[in-house]
């Protein structure tokens, strides 16, 4: 062997377009949208990886992957940067009999047999590049292993009223699925798919090619191959997860996991509850920006916040995320908010339930006021001279 | 872009005045500014002038300056051509000179094809534009330029420092030392372009007659017997030699056109990253006029103060007219004033710290790692 033979490989699906994060996503893949201050989405899955020692991750791009490509590089920030291993951007590309653009998640990795082949691994692990949430993958591993599982899903418990929006599983004693149902009308429990996946890699092969031969398939791992595999009377458990897990689909779920972080009330006793950044043993990782610390002037008023280098603030800020290199005014209000990088609030402008994107401009006085359900967005560079207000 | 000048970062600077701030680390990594090294100017300038290959002369205790800097891939220095060398004095005896390690490590001069010197110190924090002072050095045809700055006495930051004495052409003609008792002075900032040939010929004609101080010391001694050129810097520039003026220079960072000035958009300062998150204030925190790195958690009070990464400050804990370095905790109802601690350093609830706004208290560095493992011991 030359050093790259693995037990287990990630593979991480990070071609979507987001579409309902809007403004968001317009230039952006959505894993590379900014997250909580300093992070950008896919952030936390990398960071899961190398937390989990797990040193060959592909990644799968495809919708506006430009910023994504620059913000993974070589891997460095994630120590993916391995002279064996490490982080491999895997966009869709041609061969001789043409080529075609991932036509699903399924068809994703199937286009990709040829690298997971080069590590010849017995075990794929499969990550979505959108959600946020900490977790060792190892201990899944290992429930997989012990369980003698074909294929094993993580899973959560969402409130029933949700439930219809996730692939939701119905399990026996032993975590064993009998059942799986893609986003049902009326869910029969509130055990909702994380989108992780383990598969032992030869039988996963197998499914893949017979689903890339099936033209009625959406080539879906979700819709198409778990389906399937469970009507074979393949070994599929749910591993269940008790952390914090959102899928920031939406540009409400998207405010609200970044005002999640403010929470300070939450039980000791309660995981799920709010996602830990502070941990020095499990730490977040990114490719960081050379700026000075965070100013805070005279006279500013900053409460209940999270705030990043390179801010400068001589207004009031409460209950918001603020990124990297953000200007707030004087006698400006940020409430319950989430600014996005190289962004000014001016002199005396209020923000309210609200997202700035990246490099806009709310100019002096101007009020920007969504509410909750209903955030207002101002968009990338987008100097914003108006009133924005929703009702 | 500078790319025919190599850089050389001296750090047998004079410490004596730092007190514990460098017991255990040289003047070139006192953290400053919550998340920055002193060295990280000096390099961040060389590295913004377009140079590419820096040696540093290392002084000795060079743990966390080594840990600092490491391959130098922050400034862009981790090269295949050229790019950083650390030359530290683990066969000298520490009291050698620049010049004697400059000897020994001829070969890193030898090698390198640029023909030009930047010879500069750590401890004289600006953000400065050497393209221009190199080109200010070329036109000048002189063999050696020193960078200086007139600096008002007022506040006896730049005492003891080398003073230039100049003729009308700006030719240095004599150097003194600042004793604080004229009101402006042309300080020294130990800052000198030359050409590589010029500085192998001061090093060998050094150690020829034995007069073997320091580089910038034969400089200043020997001025009349060379054409020296001076550059006036007109920006602010930061003098670390005392405890005074340490605890001066951080407060500089609140005055909001300094901070502008040296942390400019265009030439950048860049530093060792550590992944810290952002930085929590919490509902009961009270914020002003401060200063503050990534990674810390604030419930308390924090007015005029540098708060470096991972710093926690308890609710009703008050830290004042401060500096506070990483990881430090503050417990709850704690209050300081004029402090300056190092790293690691644990306050009691309820404890009181007081020093003077000219003398501030310094807390010693504590061990991390240590306290945690005797902990464990105990424990077991």
């Amino acid at each position: 062997m030359n050093g790259l033979k693995r037990e287990i490989i990630a593979m991480v699906l990070a071609g979507g377009q987001g579409s309902r994060l809007k403004e968001l996503t317009k230039t952006n893949a959505k894993p590379a949208v900014e997250f909580g201050g300093k992070y950008r989405i896919i952030d936390f899955t990398l960071s899961n990886c190398t937390n989990s020692s797990i040193d060959v991750v592909g990644v799968l791009t495809q919708y506006q992957p430009f910023t994504l490509h620059c913000h993974i590089g070589i891997g460095t920030a994630w120590d993916l940067d391995r002279s064996k291993g490490g982080v491999y951007i895997l966009p869709p590309h041609t061969n001789d009999s043409g080529g075609n653009w991932y036509k699903g998640t399924a068809d994703a990795i199937y286009q990709n047999m040829n690298f997971v082949e080069l590590f010849s691994p017995e075990y794929l692990l499969v990550l979505s590049g959108d959600h946020i949430y900490t977790m060792n993958y190892q201990d899944m591993f290992k429930f997989h292993k012990e369980k003698k599982a074909d294929v094993t899903i993580a899973c959560i418990e969402v409130p029933i009223q949700e439930a219809s929006r996730f692939g939701i599983m119905n399990t026996n004693e032993d975590n064993r699925i009998y059942e799986f149902e893609e986003k049902p009308k009326h869910p029969k429990n509130n055990l909702a798919s994380m989108g992780i996946y383990i598969f032992n890699w030869e039988k996963l092969k197998k499914y893949l090619k017979e689903d890339a031969k099936d033209e009625s398939s959406a080539h879906d791992f979700g819709k198409n191959i778990i389906p399937k595999m469970l009507k074979a009377g393949e070994r599929m458990f749910a591993y269940p997860f008790r952390g914090y897990w959102k899928d920031v689909g939406t540009v409400e779920s998207y405010w609200e996991a970044n005002m999640d972080l403010l929470n300070e009330s939450c039980p000791v006793d309660a995981p799920g509850c709010y996602l830990d950044l502070y941990n020095d043993e499990y730490k977040i990782y990114t490719s960081s920006i050379a700026y000075p610390p965070q100013y805070i002037a005279p006279g500013a008023n900053v409460k209940k916040s999270m705030i990043v280098e390179g801010c400068s603030i001589w207004g009031e800020v409460y209950n918001s995320v603020l990124s990297y290199n953000v200007y707030v005014g004087k006698n400006a209000k940020v409430i319950n908010s989430v600014i996005l990088s190289n962004s000014f609030i001016e002199d005396d402008a209020v923000v309210e339930n609200a997202i700035i994107c990246s490099g806009a401009k709310v100019l002096k006085g101007c009020i920007v006021r969504g509410k909750p359900g209903k955030i207002a967005v101002v968009p990338e560079n987008k100097k914003q001279s108006s009133n924005m207000i929703l009702e | 872009m500078l790319t025919n000048y190599l850089g050389i970062v001296s750090l047998t600077e004079n410490d004596s005045k730092l007190k514990s701030l460098t017991a255990t680390r040289p003047l070139a990594s006192i953290p400053i500014f919550g998340r920055y090294r002193v060295i990280d100017f000096t390099l961040s300038n060389l590295v913004n002038a377009g140079v590419t290959n820096v040696g540093i002369l290392a002084p000795a205790k060079s743990r966390s300056l080594i840990d600092h800097v490491g391959t130098g891939k922050p400034w862009d220095l981790n090269r295949k051509v050229d790019g950083l060398y650390i030359f530290n004095y683990s066969y000298e005896p520490p009291s050698i000179s620049d010049i004697k390690l400059l000897k020994s490590n001829m070969e890193f001069l030898l090698r390198s094809k640029k023909e030009m010197v930047i010879f500069t110190q750590s401890h004289m924090i600006c953000n400065i534009d050497f393209e221009e002072v190199a080109r200010c050095h070329e036109e000048s045809n002189a063999d050696i330029t020193v960078v200086y700055k007139k600096v008002n006495n007022e506040d006896d930051l730049f005492l003891d420092a080398p003073t230039l004495i100049l003729d009308e052409d700006s030719k240095v003609i004599g150097v003194g030392k600042n004793i604080g008792r004229r009101a402006f002075v042309n300080v020294s900032l130990d800052m000198f372009l030359l050409s590589k040939e010029f500085l192998i010929e001061c090093i060998l004609g050094c150690l020829e007659n034995g007069n073997c101080g320091s580089f910038r010391d034969f400089v200043y001694k020997n001025v009349q017997n060379m054409n020296v050129n001076a550059y006036e810097f007109k920006g602010y520039v930061g003098c670390i030699n005392s405890i005074s003026s340490y605890f001066k220079v951080s407060m500089d960072m609140l005055n909001v056109d300094i901070q502008q000035e040296l942390f400019s958009k265009e030439r950048p300062v860049y530093t060792k990253s550590n992944d810290s998150p952002p930085t929590r204030y919490f509902s009961t925190c009270e914020v002003e006029n401060s200063f503050i790195s990534n990674g810390c958690l604030i419930e308390g009070k924090v007015k005029n103060s540098i708060i470096s990464r991972g710093v926690v400050i308890e609710k009703d804990a008050v830290v004042e007219n401060s500096i506070i370095f990483s990881k430090c905790v503050i417990k709850n109802g704690a209050v300081l004033k004029n402090v300056i601690l190092d790293k690691n350093v644990v306050i009691d609830s309820n404890a009181t710290l007081i020093g003077h706004n000219k003398n501030p208290l310094v807390m010693e560095k504590q061990s991390e790692v240590c306290l945690n493992l005797l902990k464990e011991v105990k424990r077991l």
